[in-house]
């Protein structure tokens, strides 16, 4: 402790190099922050999601249409509680840009199986009694400034059955979902008006949403969902919604390794950095360690001090990045391509390579301290 | 001594005395060097990624779906909208006076890739003319499919990407077999990454009365407009009418942007990171060589070609990073492809172009660093009182 003023005094030596090495430092952790947090973002996708949710699909792909005839077999597979079909309408409110996602489902069933979602008991009742009725994600409410009683245009490009690609929904209520607010930008319509209009594709769902009583046989159910229509012309691919999310993540491509391969050229730039400037400030202060030495000071604790200084200026400077790129994380949800809050592991991870990014740019010059010969080195003065 | 003298005499001078302050100049060459190295390699996965849209693009070609959509996936065209399509004016007709057009559809097949994994495959349905419309498609193993037979040729790059796709295998799509008979190559673009076969067959295996788009050879290029009103005529269409350049361009356009934007944005603070490295280098440089500076300047060197050989020497060294970090990229890089989602549900192999262009680019940027990396310590340079700087011994 009584040699903290010590290595401030080393660390200050010559003020510009310091500032600009730890700012150096600091701006690859906040670069570190921002990847590593969206890349683990991305992975930990879901990871808070239902595990008593399971989304059978197609096995051919998750486009291809399943008959909605599916509906009754799956709610007749033991354990499973209940079961809702989904078709997707997919357009655009007014301009191309403004795309808009209608569900086509069963609302009771739909707003129960996802009980996040809140919406008041008589707007549920509204959308079953009124047939092309939507209840709205409050997201797109505030967006588009619709109300209750709106009558909203959509236009999509599949055929009704009036020749027309253009659709139109009554808004009569709006949900939330304040622990995912992600998920506040859908629109919940009737299934029976959707698939009636619509000239193709009559019948099909592209999904169907499961709730299960008991998470932990979601193996067994998945297996039994599928098993009920294999070796038919449409077989099933069933999922948990963790495993369901996580398949939609991965198509993005290898997001994982192309931040790692940045993150990686980061810190091998600057790890020369630092671990230039470190052997430098020892150079130059070889007589002064020297002199240390020879007023009793023992290799290890001048190998010590030399270090601390290397530990203390990467995790000063590894600790303001990541509060930086903690701050400035919340960017990237308005980009749309991660969540609110840095996950805090990115956090520990950091902590973890500033550490290593010390040792190594710290131990030669440390070492280098250790081998010094004091009159040798007080000779070349 | 002129300007030019002085300033050729002292970049000399501290070019030769570069070895001795080998471990500082090599901090702004590596780091030049990284920052360099990942800006070039972002930006050339967006290279590959237009050139593919590039490639797959042809002005006097028209691509037609249903209204409200840019994507063939969720397009819908029933039968007779295909034949006002193909009938429309403006399209080539064959030797047997037939349009040049392929009503087409598309099912996405999800199987396993050589990477690990799974991914969705394309299976297009074509009509006859299809080979004829696209002239730049060749079988170049095993042979063309059968319209009749469940039989499908498989893109070059699709193989490389997917695995169990050789001439000979046997797919399993919704309960029936599928032979792999050829494979084919094009110019490296978008249907490289696919699979085709009769859109008939396909139609039938999947219970489809619909068509998702109908592609069409123009007479020429200048006969879009007269193909696309003679459409608009039609008041029983509800339709979008698109060049193919602009529909190709247009499925890259917002993953090319996004890539842009990262690769800027990456670049920028790791450039200025660099910067602070250069800085601490020319700094150090710049008062390693203090007494000799001063000594310069008591001689009679004047200030202009003092700060312009430190000029020279950063500069000097952030090209050589800036060429550096190049050639690492197209070295590491260069000729791999990337698996990524290439808009709506499909995976697309982007390969990774290196050209002399982003080199450029890139040691611009260096450039650009070590000017501002070498402004300061070079002020210092002469601002130092003499009297001080040489009593520094």
């Amino acid at each position: 402790m009584k040699f903290i003023p010590l290595i401030w005094a080393g660390l200050w030596r010559k003020r510009t190099r310091t500032i600009l090495t730890l700012l150096s430092i600091v701006l690859a952790f906040i670069l570190f922050g921002v990847l590593q947090g969206v890349a683990t973002w991305l992975n930990g996708f879901g990871a808070g999601s239902h595990t008593n949710r399971l989304y059978v699909v197609s096995r051919i792909s998750e486009i291809q249409p399943l008959p909605s005839g599916y509906l009754s077999h799956i709610t007749r597979v033991p354990g499973v509680r209940q079961a809702a079909q989904v078709a997707a309408l997919v357009g655009s409110y007014q301009q191309p840009a403004n795309t808009v996602v209608v569900l086509a489902t069963d609302p009771r069933a739909m707003f129960a199986l996802y009980p996040d979602w809140r919406v008041a008991p008589q707007q549920l009742q509204a959308l079953t009694q009124t047939r092309t009725g939507v209840i709205v994600g409050a997201r797109l409410a505030r967006l588009y400034g619709w109300r209750v009683g709106d009558v909203i245009p959509i236009r999509t490009s599949v055929l009704k059955n009036d020749g027309t690609t253009d659709w139109s929904f009554q808004v009569v209520g709006v949900y939330d979902s304040p622990d995912q607010p992600l998920e506040e930008d859908r629109m919940i319509a009737n299934y029976e008006y959707i698939d009636e209009a619509r000239h193709f594709e009559r019948g099909t769902v592209f999904a169907f949403v499961v709730g299960i009583d008991d998470p932990s046989s979601a193996t067994r159910i998945c297996a039994a969902i599928d098993a009920r229509f294999a070796n038919s012309a449409d077989e099933t691919l069933t999922q948990d919604e963790k495993e369901y999310v996580q398949g939609q993540i991965r198509q993005l491509g290898d997001v994982g390794s192309l931040v790692n391969a940045i993150v990686g050229a980061v810190f091998f730039t600057l790890l020369f950095l630092t671990g230039n400037t470190m052997t430098q400030s020892v150079r130059e202060r070889i007589p002064e360690l020297a002199v240390l030495k020879a007023i009793g000071f023992a290799d290890g604790s001048v190998t010590l001090l030399v270090l601390t200084e290397a530990a203390l200026l990467c995790s000063a400077a590894a600790l303001i990045g990541l509060l930086t790129a903690a701050a400035i994380f919340p960017a990237t949800a308005a980009l749309g391509i991660a969540g609110t809050t840095m996950p805090a592991r990115v956090y520990a991870f950091g902590l973890l390579i500033a550490v290593g990014l010390a040792l190594i740019s710290g131990l030669p010059p440390a070492w280098r301290a250790h081998r010094l010969q004091v009159v040798e080195a007080l000779a070349a003065r | 001594m002129g300007f030019f003298q002085q300033t050729g005499a002292l970049s000399l001078l501290s070019a030769r005395s570069l070895p001795q302050r080998l471990g500082a100049s090599c901090v702004i060459l590596v780091g030049i060097a990284g920052v360099v190295g990942v800006l070039v390699s972002i930006l050339a996965m967006v290279t590959g990624l237009l050139q593919i849209a590039n490639r797959s693009a042809h002005a006097d070609r028209a691509v037609v779906m249903s209204s409200g959509t840019d994507s063939e996936t969720l397009s819908n065209l029933s039968r007779d909208a295909v034949r006002s399509i193909a009938d429309a004016r403006g399209v080539r007709r064959d030797a047997n006076n037939r349009p040049l057009a392929s009503a087409e559809v598309l099912v996405l097949v999800h199987l396993p890739l050589r990477a690990g994994g799974s991914g969705n495959l394309t299976l297009r349905g074509v009509s006859a003319n299809a080979f004829a419309l696209r002239p730049e498609l060749h079988v170049v193993a095993g042979r063309m499919f059968n319209p009749m037979l469940r039989e499908l040729i498989v893109g070059r790059t699709a193989q490389r990407q997917f695995r169990d796709l050789q001439v000979g295998r046997r797919l399993l799509v919704r309960g029936a077999e599928w032979t792999v008979v050829g494979v084919f190559d094009g110019p490296g673009d978008q249907h490289e990454s696919e699979m085709m076969t009769g859109v008939e067959v396909l139609q039938s295996t999947f219970q489809r009365n619909a068509f998702q788009s109908v592609t069409v050879q123009l007479d020429s290029a200048a006969s879009f407009g007269e193909f696309r009103a003679s459409l608009a005529g039609n008041p029983s269409l509800a339709i979008e009418v698109l060049r193919e350049s602009d529909y190709y361009l247009h499925q890259s356009r917002a993953f090319a942007r996004l890539l842009t934007v990262v690769a800027y944005l990456v670049g920028s603070i790791m450039a200025i990171g660099a910067i602070f490295g250069a800085l601490n280098t020319m700094y150090a440089a710049v008062s390693a060589r203090s007494v000799e500076i001063a000594t310069l300047r008591v001689l009679g060197f004047e200030p202009g070609p003092i700060v312009t050989s430190v000029f020279a020497e950063a500069l000097g060294l952030a090209a050589l990073g800036g060429g550096l970090g190049g050639a690492l990229a197209w070295l590491l890089f260069s000729g791999h492809a990337i698996s990524t989602n290439g808009g709506g549900f499909t995976q697309l192999s982007v390969p990774v172009v290196v050209n002399a262009g982003l080199v450029g680019i890139g040691i611009l940027w260096a450039c650009v660093i070590g000017m501002v990396g070498a402004s300061l310590p070079a002020l210092r340079a002469i601002r130092a009182p003499l009297a001080a700087a040489l009593k520094a011994t």
